[in-house]
């Protein structure tokens, strides 16, 4: 199983960074997203996956998930929520302002 | 007691809060800003008193003890950061009234100032790794708001890097802190620093500090990692320059001074000479960038570069002078780099321009600006008796001691040529024929003051060095011994 997710998460790594490198601003954005939930995944992978058991410790249980990597993911979700809701307002703003969504476009000289 | 500590993030963030409320009340918020801002410095001034007196504040939140909650650590090092932060907050809540414009200021300035200054407290004085992420996230949203403030042309264009590749270096962050956390089971620092020596994973760990080491260095903005920087602050407008410039690539050498003397110790003749490497071409590739434009307000964002490039030596150098000359250089760092914005700032106000071809002979109508601008420089060149000076000598001393001479002479090399890059701003735009200036220009009288207040600082951490240098090594000697820290926080 954690095999089986790490390879997930690398796929959207892949993904992501690919995505990252395009010109299109939307598409870079898509690309951040996707490294993050790989990024979520794998924090959640490397706490071990155990089937049914409940992220609780009291006497007489020795079979429990660690509930650090949930605790964790759900802080890390939340900021990448918040930065791509932010990155996409973003983006369109500099859409409208500069009147491209290409990055390639999107440079200046110094002293402007 | 124990409570105070978390007083100088709360401050801010619950001041910040309450100022949505008023946006539209300026005088009133202005002035709740310089209030806020002034408290938090005699407090933490306070808990820096404290700390000297009884040594460590260690905050359980939550009475979860050590190793399991969230802890907050006021050592030596985070509480010295933390009073120089609140003085530039103090110089930058006073500069800013008179520099932005009043769309700026309504649209939220003072939150964002605030939350920077509650993001950049709780970085420095977080005891784990995983909340030292969500600190830098809290600072870098502040920034992002700060960054696009305004909304020009320039400013978006810019904001777009700069918040992607923050982005991108956030999410390498958290996935550096989920591998560090299954090999070592903990994101506590203290319990880190203790399970590192133990899991006997060399190739693992040094891939980890590496990686630690590329998100740190992306925000401090270390050679090759630096290019979206002096433009991203070159920007937006002068005080929200001098803020980043003085505190956001300080939050990433913290965190590289905290990461690899604490937790990543054990394999040293490879990640440090490595940081020495890197530390050359960050000197010299700064100074090359300072020399090579003529915007005023990009040569000291390039001058950023140089500045990290030393701090990042002495830890390569990796003795208790050298970490503590890194220390001294920091400290020095912020504040005059705070203080070299506002004034390329208040230069910019009076000229019209950030041209330095169009700018000349000021110092006859500003001549307190002149001289202001001229001791700022020497204490950026690090010239005695000022306070770059001792840091340099400290790094530079560490440097020729263990044999590090190729860089030792970069180092004194590349401060000549800063010294060279930033008296250009002098001598063409205050000596020589005397412009023009724009009619229409706001005084900048009341500028004065911030400026000051940051240079006298910069001066006292000069002449006092006598005072503050004990202080200092106490910090170098702590940061080359983890046991302190450990002992101190697990108390076992």
């Amino acid at each position: 199983m954690e095999i089986l997710m790490s390879i997930l998460a690398g796929l959207l790594f892949t993904a992501g960074i690919y995505l990252l490198l395009q010109r299109q601003l939307l598409k870079i954005i898509f690309g951040t997203a996707l490294l993050s939930h790989g990024a979520h995944l794998l924090i959640l992978t490397m706490g071990k996956l155990n089937r049914g058991d409940p992220p609780i410790l009291t006497e007489g249980i020795d079979q429990y998930t660690d509930p650090l990597p949930q605790a964790l993911i759900l802080t890390s979700i939340v900021i990448s929520f918040g930065v791509t809701s932010f990155l996409l307002v973003l983006a369109y703003r500099a859409y409208k302002t500069n009147k491209t969504d290409n990055l390639e476009q999107l440079r200046g000289s110094d002293n402007d | 007691m124990t409570n105070l500590i978390i007083l100088p993030i709360l401050l801010p963030l619950i001041a910040g809060t309450l100022f949505v409320f008023w946006r539209k009340r300026l005088p009133f918020v202005r002035t709740g800003a310089q209030i806020v801002s002034i408290m938090n410095l005699l407090l933490t001034t306070f808990i820096m008193y404290k700390v000297i007196q009884d040594g460590t504040i260690i905050l359980e939140t939550g009475g979860w003890i050590a190793p399991y909650g969230i802890i907050l650590v006021g050592d030596l090092l985070s509480v010295s950061l933390l009073v120089a932060t609140n003085i530039i907050a103090v110089a930058a809540a006073f500069y800013a009234p008179y520099t932005l414009d009043q769309g700026r200021e309504e649209h939220y300035f003072y939150t964002f100032f605030l939350m920077l200054i509650a993001g950049v407290s709780g970085a420095f004085l977080t005891g784990d790794i995983f909340n030292l992420f969500v600190f830098f996230e809290v600072l870098l949203m502040a920034s992002y708001g700060m960054i696009v403030l305004g909304g020009t042309r320039q400013q978006l264009r810019e904001s777009i890097k700069y918040v992607l590749l923050n982005l991108f270096s956030s999410i390498l962050f958290v996935t550096t802190v989920s591998f560090l956390y299954s090999v070592t089971g903990t994101v506590n620092m203290a319990q880190l620093s203790e399970r590192v020596g133990q899991v006997n994973q060399d190739g693992i760990l040094t891939t980890i500090a590496i990686l630690f080491f590329v998100v740190f260095a992306t925000k401090g903005a270390l050679f090759p990692l630096y290019f979206w920087m002096p433009h991203a602050y070159a920007k937006p407008p002068a005080v929200i320059s001098a803020l980043f410039g003085a505190l956001l690539t300080k939050v990433g050498i913290y965190s590289i001074l905290r990461v690899f003397t604490l937790i990543f110790n054990g394999n040293v003749d490879y990640t440090h000479t490595f940081f020495i490497i890197l530390a050359g071409f960050t000197l010299i590739f700064g100074v090359v960038g300072a020399m090579s434009t003529n915007n005023i307000k990009l040569i000291i964002a390039y001058n950023i570069i140089p500045a990290i490039g030393f701090m990042i030596m002495g830890v390569g150098i990796f003795t208790e002078g050298s970490l503590a000359g890194s220390v001294y250089y920091l400290l020095h760092d912020m504040i005059i780099k705070g203080a070299l914005f506002m004034l390329v700032g208040a230069v910019a106000i009076v000229a019209g321009t950030s041209d330095l071809r169009k700018i000349s002979g000021l110092i006859k109508q500003y001549p307190l600006l002149g001289w202001l601008f001229f001791i700022a420089t020497l204490t950026l060149a690090g010239l005695p008796p000022f306070s770059g000076f001792i840091g340099k000598l400290l790094l530079l001393k560490g440097a020729f001691e263990n044999g590090h001479y190729v860089i030792g002479a970069v180092g004194l090399i590349t401060s000549l040529l800063i010294l060279v890059s930033v008296m250009r701003i002098f001598l063409n735009g205050f000596w020589g024929e005397s412009m023009t200036l724009p009619t229409k220009t706001r005084s900048i009288r009341p500028l004065y003051f911030p400026i000051t207040f940051l240079l006298i600082f910069s001066v006292v951490l000069g002449i006092g060095a006598e005072w503050f240098l004990p202080h200092i090594q106490q910090i170098g000697v702590d940061l080359m011994d983890p046991s302190i820290y450990v002992d101190t926080i697990l108390k076992e």
